[in-house]
């Protein structure tokens, strides 16, 4: 089973520079989440803050029990047991082979032997699909394969949090398809918790059960994929649409004449929210949730067209008067008081109780359409 | 990071506490025992040709120098005296850690600054592995070790081409040639110039790790920090050089003074 990691009030600065400040948010333990945000918002450095490689300068990061930006370099060593991390480009040693490559974690930590270590290596070559190439050096393999035996060497120590840096970054449409099932059914074997750093909409619109968004150097909103995904929020909702209307602009922010020449333009209907990802075998997840669960618990009705192929009932649709469906920020009031459980049909228990889950969204102050929302004051 | 005047103070601290970082892991199991063999042995695979290269000119000139300075004031008969003295106490180290920093150091930085940019340092620490540990000590051992070696080699090379060059080319007397080094030269200078050699090794070693563990901003930066390194490095030689000189002629008696 996975760890949960509880990230409070993190600020992080390069000099005078702020990368981020207050980002707030809790990644439950054995669920997956992508973080999104525009290019340069610091999701790298919010990635490396996490396994402790940078320190913040306020702040705590709770793992396992422990506040990770606290505790002695020792510790830290062995807090990095539980963590696999996937580095852009797989970040393998340019001097050894596949083989060696993967072997490395096992015959640093363990007392295996080589036949051990052996039997290992090969079937996580073979879950990567990488069979037959151990004695090939990195520098002879494609970059997909390079970022697909970084995963399996940062699996072999069947970490409880696994960690990708842009896993979808230089790979094919159809390579990243493979990748995220792969995430996926992955994290349906080990049950690790799961973050994903990206700038693929498509990988943030079906892996995830949670999304957050980086923006303007503050944590925009956290919370479970079907909120974002139907959130009005003018940030939120660029992003996650790739669109040109809204607050974020070519370098930066847009400034404000940009915004007021905006502002007659129709934001049109948001698309329809995408089925998730499932294992490729169609076995649930631990921590997975039938489709529309969370909008149903918040009475929110999803736009029309989404959950292709499921034939949910979400009380206000059908009407076909175009209403606009989606809801402004977070539906702070209903969550806190609305029912935690749902009514799984084919999901076991799920083990995180939503206003936990939720904590990090609920806190951001509700923010007017047209201003972009700031951080937690 | 800002500016600020502080900044190569700072600098000079955190080599400094880096450098304690490596002393502790000296001490600490397990040791990298296949590590140190490779990194010793690539480490004399780089210098051991230049060394020597260098080291047969530099004693030959040190002869030419004081064959024709001896003549003139007239003490032929010391001149393998102070060639030896020359050459075992101050040429051997310093040529070996010019080579030792100039070859060996910027490999080492150059290696350690490429994997840095390529996040294999970071990935390392995420398997929960100190690259200090893991790849600092045994390189900063066997840059010692090979330092060690190294200026025996370059003792023994320049001391012949001192004698070649003295007897063969100069007409010099083999007899006054050895007996007059011995009337001057004490093990303690072999001794200290094998001591130079290796903490000249340490600090060679030490410098190129940090600048290259530091190494950012992509391939340039590697190169900057080869380049700093060395640069560094050599300051530092020179510096530490003269202080174990000094404190040398203060602590060993000299002989016949």
């Amino acid at each position: 089973m996975g760890v949960e990691i509880k990230v409070e009030n993190l600020t992080k600065r390069f000099g005078k520079q702020t990368i981020w400040e207050n980002v707030s948010l809790t990644l439950p333990a054995g669920e997956i989440s992508v973080l999104l945000g525009p290019s340069g918002t610091g999701k790298s450095v919010f990635l490396k803050t996490l396994i402790g490689l940078l320190k913040p300068e306020n702040g705590s990061i709770v793992i396992d029990g422990k506040d990770i930006t606290k505790i002695r370099e020792k510790e830290l060593y062995q807090i990095r047991k539980l963590f696999g991390v996937l580095f852009q480009d797989g970040a393998l040693f340019g001097s050894q082979n596949l083989y060696d490559n993967i072997a490395f974690p096992l015959r640093e930590h363990t007392k295996k032997s080589e036949k051990e270590i052996r039997d290992i290596v090969t079937e996580k070559l073979e879950i990567t699909g990488l069979s037959g190439t151990e004695k090939k050096l990195p520098g002879e393999i494609s970059g997909g394969m390079r970022k697909r035996a970084g995963l399996a060497r940062a699996l072999v120590l069947d970490p409880e949090i696994l960690l990708f840096d842009e896993p979808d970054s230089g790979l094919d449409p159809v390579r990243t398809a493979y990748l995220n099932q792969l995430i996926v059914d992955l994290n349906a074997q080990i049950k690790a918790t799961i973050l994903i750093v990206t700038h693929d909409i498509n990988t943030a619109r079906t892996v995830p059960d949670n999304i957050g968004l980086l923006y303007r150097r503050h944590l925009a909103m956290f919370g479970p994929r079907e909120m974002l995904l139907s959130s009005n929020e003018p940030v939120v909702r660029q992003f996650l649409n790739a669109q040109r209307e809204g607050p974020i602009g070519m370098a930066e922010e847009k400034d404000a004449g940009e915004l007021e020449s905006e502002k007659g333009k129709e934001l049109g209907v948001l698309p329809p929210i995408p089925l998730q990802l499932e294992t490729s075998d169609g076995r649930p997840r631990a921590t997975q949730r039938p489709p529309g669960s969370w909008l149903r618990e918040n009475g929110i009705v999803p736009p029309e067209g989404s959950f292709p192929g499921l034939d949910l009932d979400f009380g206000g649709k059908g009407d076909g008067s175009g209403a606009p469906v989606g809801h402004g920020g977070d539906p702070e009031g209903e969550l806190d008081g609305g029912p935690a459980t749902t009514t799984s049909l084919e999901s076991p228990v799920r083990v995180v109780d939503a206003p936990s889950r939720l904590r990090a969204g609920s806190r951001r102050p509700s923010s007017r359409p047209g201003r972009p929302p700031r951080g937690e004051g | 990071m800002a500016v600020s005047p502080l900044a190569p103070v700072r600098g000079a601290g955190e080599f400094f506490a880096f450098s304690l970082d490596v002393l502790r892991g000296l001490f600490k199991r397990p040791f990298q025992g296949a590590e140190f063999i490779q990194q010793a042995w690539f480490i004399a695979s780089v210098t051991i040709l230049p060394t020597a290269l260098v080291s047969i000119p530099f004693g030959a000139v040190l002869a030419l120098q004081i064959g024709n300075l001896t003549k003139q004031i007239g003490a032929q008969s010391f001149t393998g005296a102070v060639a030896v003295l020359g050459v075992v106490r101050e040429a051997s180290p310093i040529v070996t850690a010019l080579l030792i920093a100039g070859a060996g150091g910027s490999a080492i930085c150059a290696d350690l600054g490429s994997r840095k940019i390529r996040d294999e340092i970071d990935a390392m620490e995420v398997l929960g592995i100190s690259p200090i540990a893991r790849l600092v000590v045994p390189r900063v051992l066997a840059t010692m070790l090979v330092a060690f070696f190294l200026n025996g080699l370059v003792a023994v090379v320049g001391v012949m081409g001192g004698y070649f060059f003295n007897v063969v080319l100069q007409g010099g007397t083999p007899g006054a040639y050895l007996a007059s080094f011995t009337a001057l030269a004490q093990l303690p200078d072999l001794y200290v110039g094998q001591l130079k050699a290796v903490i000249f090794g340490m600090i060679a070693a030490l410098v190129a790790s940090y600048k290259g563990l530091n190494a950012q901003g992509g391939p340039k930066g590697v190169g900057d920090a080869v380049n700093q390194s060395v640069v560094i490095s050599f300051m530092l030689l020179f510096l530490v050089n003269f202080i174990i000189t000094a404190v040398y002629f203060q602590v060993v008696p000299q002989k016949g003074g």
